[in-house]
């Protein structure tokens, strides 16, 4: 009984055929351009969310516009342009270097060099005021007998 | 006792930097469409198959309105701009945006059918609550949305003579806005 289970299985193995799993885009090259350019761009109905792994609706229809332009042969830089043309800087996740956006970029690093000077300023007035103690031959005849107890 | 208010304004300076930018709306982004031309398109309109394009409009100051009956903001802003169409003599052109939405069941059929289904739902609704557009396109891909940086209904710009776009308000549109802003403005647009 056991091996004619085995011997059916057996057949019926010439039946089962396995095939690679289908890509469901048509195109894997514009696919991938289209997820390295949209997790540059921000969804702004999500606004934490990047344009790639949003499912807000708008984001779905932005993507649609992005794999068409794409299609178009426009530059990643072209199709980013474009965005920003229509939404602002503020679609972008790293926005352009420029005057208006200064502050954003390195105004952090001021804000570090300013904290850095007051804290050296800081140290340097208190080296002058605190004088290290000096402990009297009293005190220090203490300190022996405490620690040998 | 000069040092003890160095903390202090320090903490003052925290506060007024984080009240300012707590009571700001994230949802308002500043568009970088102001000043720049309206971008052009042809879409078929609520109530024919006569396409309107902004250049139609050029030589008139005009408001542009992006509505849709499944947006309950809008529901909110159309008697304000009802009353303001009633009152002012100001086109307001309407652009009914993705009316089907994916969810609906209309989003299956063709083209032409899921027109026809927007229109009508549209027009029911215009019926219903007022109708204070000049004309209504329907842009029912929302490509025309993404043109003009639709991120949320209602949106409205102000576009002057010339088709250059001078205002844009995301959200619903108050009466003191109309008031006090759009209607000001496009007086003063309209003199030139």
């Amino acid at each position: 009984m056991k091996y004619t289970c085995i011997f059916l299985m057996a057949l019926c193995m010439g039946l089962v055929h396995a095939r690679e799993a289908v890509s469901l885009v048509d195109d894997p090259i514009e696919e991938a351009r289209l997820v390295h350019i949209s997790q540059e761009l921000r969804c702004l109905v999500c606004q934490n969310e990047s344009l790639s792994s949003s499912r807000a609706e708008l984001a779905d229809d932005l993507r649609r516009e992005v794999r068409d332009l794409i299609r178009a042969n426009k530059s990643d830089q072209e199709i980013k342009d474009f965005l920003v043309s229509r939404y602002g800087d503020f679609v972008l996740y790293r926005p352009e270097v420029k005057p208006l956006t200064w502050v954003l970029w390195f105004g952090p690093f001021v804000v570090l060099l300013i904290a850095g000077i007051f804290l050296l300023v800081y140290l340097r007035q208190r080296r002058a005021t605190v004088q290290p103690q000096v402990l009297s031959d009293n005190e220090r005849a203490r300190v022996e007998q405490l620690l040998k107890d | 006792m000069k040092k003890v208010f160095i903390p202090l304004v320090f903490f003052f300076g925290l506060v007024i930097f984080l009240a300012i930018g707590l009571n700001r709306d994230p949802r308002e982004i500043p568009s970088p469409l102001i000043g720049k031309a309206a971008p052009a398109f042809n879409l078929v309109t609520l109530e024919s198959d006569k396409t309107f394009s902004p250049e139609q409009m050029l030589g008139k100051v005009w408001m542009f309105n992006v509505w849709a009956t499944w947006c309950v903001a809008c529901r909110e802003e159309h008697p304000v701009l009802v009353a303001f169409a009633e009152k002012n003599q100001v086109p307001i052109v309407g652009l009914s945006y993705k009316e089907i939405q994916p969810q609906d069941p209309a989003a299956k059929q063709s083209d032409a059918v899921k027109l026809q289904v927007a229109r009508e739902r549209s027009a029911l609704w215009l019926q219903r609550h007022g109708n204070p557009y000049t004309t209504s396109v329907m842009d029912l891909d929302g490509r025309v949305g993404i043109q003009y940086g639709v991120y949320g209904v209602p949106e409205t710009y102000v576009i002057d003579q010339q088709g250059v776009i001078r205002f844009k308000h995301v959200g619903a549109v108050t009466p003191q806005l109309l008031a006090e802003k759009i209607l000001p403005l496009m007086q003063n647009l309209g003199k030139s």
